[in-house]
């Protein structure tokens, strides 16, 4: 049960959309797909969809291309709004679900646990346009998890809701995948797919510029930043080999280095101006691969 | 087949559902109702209809033409009464302009003996009052003029004697004077529904695929149905939507002028009494409303997955509109004449034929192969128009950005096949 890429490119015209991309999400994995707006991201989904055709590589499902016979088993959260705006809350996911291939009798019992666990059962009958756009994101969630897919592509899943909602969301998400579907999502927040993730992406311009786990990724960035905190002068340790750069702190400074040999080097220079009172090696976050390889290609 | 019905069931019932769809039939149920018994509503409520008794004060300075125009007026049934005043023709003129009386009338008789009658009013606008007494005078005058050249009464019957006019048409086709006159109301009619339905269904198809495409819903339905089978889908369940309201307000008319007390030779039930119309007509009215609607609705969904917002809608479904206008003012410049030679091409014409064609056949006596013909056209014009929406719909339904012009067809097949 596993969703692989193999290759696909994707051109519009002279434009291309999506170049060369390729990778594999194990059953009940949680990839992320990291892009800045118009990387890709969504014309992959379609992609993965079967909206729209590679023009060249392959995408299979379980060693077999996905088509409208798969379709009941996948589940797909658009990055806008993605409901009737005038049909009302029940309807519009009987509606959904059905199309899914969901019984109608089995998607009404379903229907109110989920409103209850997402707290809003009294949206019930009202039409979507009345809802708040997080509560509506809520039911678009609804939507796509109703049918119990097995592949699961949620687009941006997380804009439009305050930080108890995320949470919220995030713990549906997590159960989904405990009990076996696997999951892509895409977002532009980092600690979202830092939180989430066991592997990821990041896209540029239709390239796959990162890929692997988070622990991969981290190492294989060959930075990391040491943290000192010290009473003494520490202007000398900016000068040394293997240092890229320094960000002054109230007491003290972020090195950024590329070696544990450095880091070790900085600790003993640090040691002989004086005591130490703080030591750190700080793994690299995702913002700043993101950042260093994204805003690389743009400089 | 099941995402099919499921699609079509969505776009019969949330539309069905709607508090305007609902509001809408019912009024146009109730006006229908409400026109039926117009006479007599009308009848019952005083000063509406007009037909309250008039006394008119009239001034007879001969002293022998008052009596004769009660008579006449009389025999006619007319509800005017006439009173024979000595007041002045100042004294009433006063009255009129203090809207004590409508109207007085004098009448004198000249030296010829011909009658000289004036009519005194403040009202611009009244016409028939004045009509029948003048109708009624000429009478009088007759009567007088007889009397002076001592002419019996059936003597002056003779003068009057109407001419046998019959009208003999020996073309095998034509139809009698009271068969066109009938076809004529009942295609105008017909036409009407067709025109409005075509528009209406066909708009609502328009904005509903917009709607899909501006909500992003559409995504999620075409990854689980395929685009084709969507749309058709969506037409047939709007078109049936519009079959339901016509059959609602075809039987509401039905039972209402049954049950109008007004018998069918008066008031509006005589417009309605389709006793020589040929039953083709009526079967004629629904192929061509059918196959109308499939034509224009296959069009306004191809042309509304071309646009992302429904603001915009409007705008490109203009040369649709247009189209069904353009033929709307054909078909009605050919109700005078059906027999013009424009309308004969017109007809043939997809985008005219269900107007067009209607027109013709409901009024003329065409060869049997020339609705067949036309029908032929439009049955391999909605094919045509199908398969090659369905393709624009492919890609138009992914296509997002200010996209609202026809050249954008090119984009969405591009898009469709990738």
């Amino acid at each position: 049960m596993s969703l692989q890429i193999e290759h696909v490119t994707k051109r519009f015209g002279d434009f291309t959309a999506v170049n060369d991309l390729s990778l594999t999400v194990g059953e009940g994995a949680m990839y992320g797909f990291l892009g800045a707006n118009g990387a890709g991201k969504t014309t992959t989904f379609r992609m993965i969809l079967g909206l729209l055709t590679p023009n060249e590589g392959r995408i299979t499902w379980n060693g077999k291309p996905i088509s409208y016979a798969t379709s009941p088993h996948i589940g797909y959260l658009p990055e806008e709004r993605g409901l009737y705006p005038k049909m009302k809350v029940e309807e519009q996911l009987l509606f959904l679900a059905e199309l899914r291939g969901m019984k109608r009798s089995d998607a009404k019992r379903e229907i109110g646990g989920w409103l209850d666990r997402f707290e809003v059962p009294q949206y019930l009958n009202k039409k979507v346009e009345e809802l708040s756009k997080g509560n509506q994101q809520k039911i678009q969630v609804i939507a796509a998890l109703l049918h119990k897919p097995k592949l699961i592509i949620l687009d941006e899943p997380f804009s439009g809701l305050d930080p108890v909602n995320v949470e919220m969301l995030k713990k549906a998400i997590l159960d989904i995948r405990n009990s076996g579907a696997t999951i892509v999502f895409s977002s532009h927040r980092m600690d979202h797919v830092e939180e989430l993730c066991e592997q990821f992406s990041i896209i540029d311009q239709g390239k796959q510029i990162v890929s692997g786990t988070l622990k991969e990724v981290k190492r294989s960035f060959g930075k990391q930043n040491v943290r000192i905190r010290s009473d003494y002068k520490l202007d000398a340790l900016a000068g040394l080999p293997g240092v890229n750069s320094v960000k002054p702190t109230v007491e003290g400074a972020v090195y950024q280095v590329d070696s544990d040999e450095t880091a070790e080097l900085l600790l003993t220079e640090a040691l002989k101006a004086g005591p130490v009172r703080q030591f750190e090696i700080e793994e690299p976050t995702l913002q700043d691969i993101f950042i260093a390889k994204v805003g690389k290609e743009h400089a | 087949m099941r995402e099919f019905w499921i699609i079509f069931k969505q776009a019969f019932m949330t539309k069905a559902k709607t508090k305007s769809f609902v509001i809408t039939t019912v009024l146009v149920v109730a006006g229908i109702f409400l026109l039926s018994n117009l006479p007599r509503i009308l009848d019952s409520i005083d000063g509406i209809g007009g037909d309250e008794p008039t006394t008119l004060k009239v001034i007879d300075a001969s002293g022998q033409l008052d009596d004769p125009l009660a008579a006449v007026l009389q025999a006619n049934e007319s509800d005017i009464t006439v009173e024979s005043t000595e007041e002045s023709e100042k004294d009433l003129e006063k009255q009129v302009r203090s809207e004590d009386i409508d109207s007085f009338l004098t009448l004198s008789l000249d030296e010829t003996n011909t009658i000289q009658a004036k009519y005194t009013t403040l009202s611009s606008i009244e016409t028939s009052l004045p009509e029948t007494l003048r109708n009624a005078l000429q009478t009088v005058q007759a009567g007088v003029k007889a009397d002076e050249l001592s002419l019996s009464s059936e003597q002056v019957d003779s003068l009057f004697t109407q001419v046998n006019f019959e009208k003999n048409n020996i073309s095998a086709s034509a139809k009698s004077e009271d068969e066109l006159n009938q076809a004529r109301i009942l295609v105008y009619v017909l036409m009407f529904v067709i025109y409005f339905a075509v528009i209406l269904y066909s708009g609502m198809i328009a904005t509903e695929v917009a709607t899909e495409k501006s909500s992003r819903v559409m995504e999620i339905l075409i990854s689980s149905v395929s685009p084709v089978k969507h749309m058709f889908a969506k037409v047939l369940g709007i078109g049936t939507l519009g079959i339901v309201q016509i059959v609602l307000y075809g039987i509401a008319g039905f039972i209402a002028f049954k049950t109008s007390p007004s018998e069918a030779t008066e008031g509006i039930g005589s417009f309605f009494n389709f006793t020589d119309i040929n039953p083709m007509t009526l079967v004629y009215a629904v192929v061509f409303f059918l196959l109308g609607y499939f034509l224009y609705a296959t069009l306004a969904a191809l042309l509304g997955s071309l646009v992302s917002r429904t603001e915009d809608v409007q705008q490109m479904i203009m040369p649709m509109t247009l189209m069904i206008v353009a033929a709307f003012i054909l078909a009605a410049s050919g109700l005078g004449n059906p027999e013009l030679v424009y309308l004969k091409y017109a007809s043939f014409f997809p985008f005219f034929t269900p107007l067009v064609m209607f027109l013709r056949v409901g009024m003329l006596d065409l060869p049997m192969w020339e609705p067949l013909l036309a029908i032929a056209i439009m049955l391999v014009t909605i094919f045509v128009l199908g398969w090659f929406g369905a393709r624009v719909y492919r890609g138009g339904v992914l296509m997002y950005g200010p996209s609202r012009s026809l050249k954008d067809i090119k984009k969405a097949i591009q898009l469709g096949k990738e």
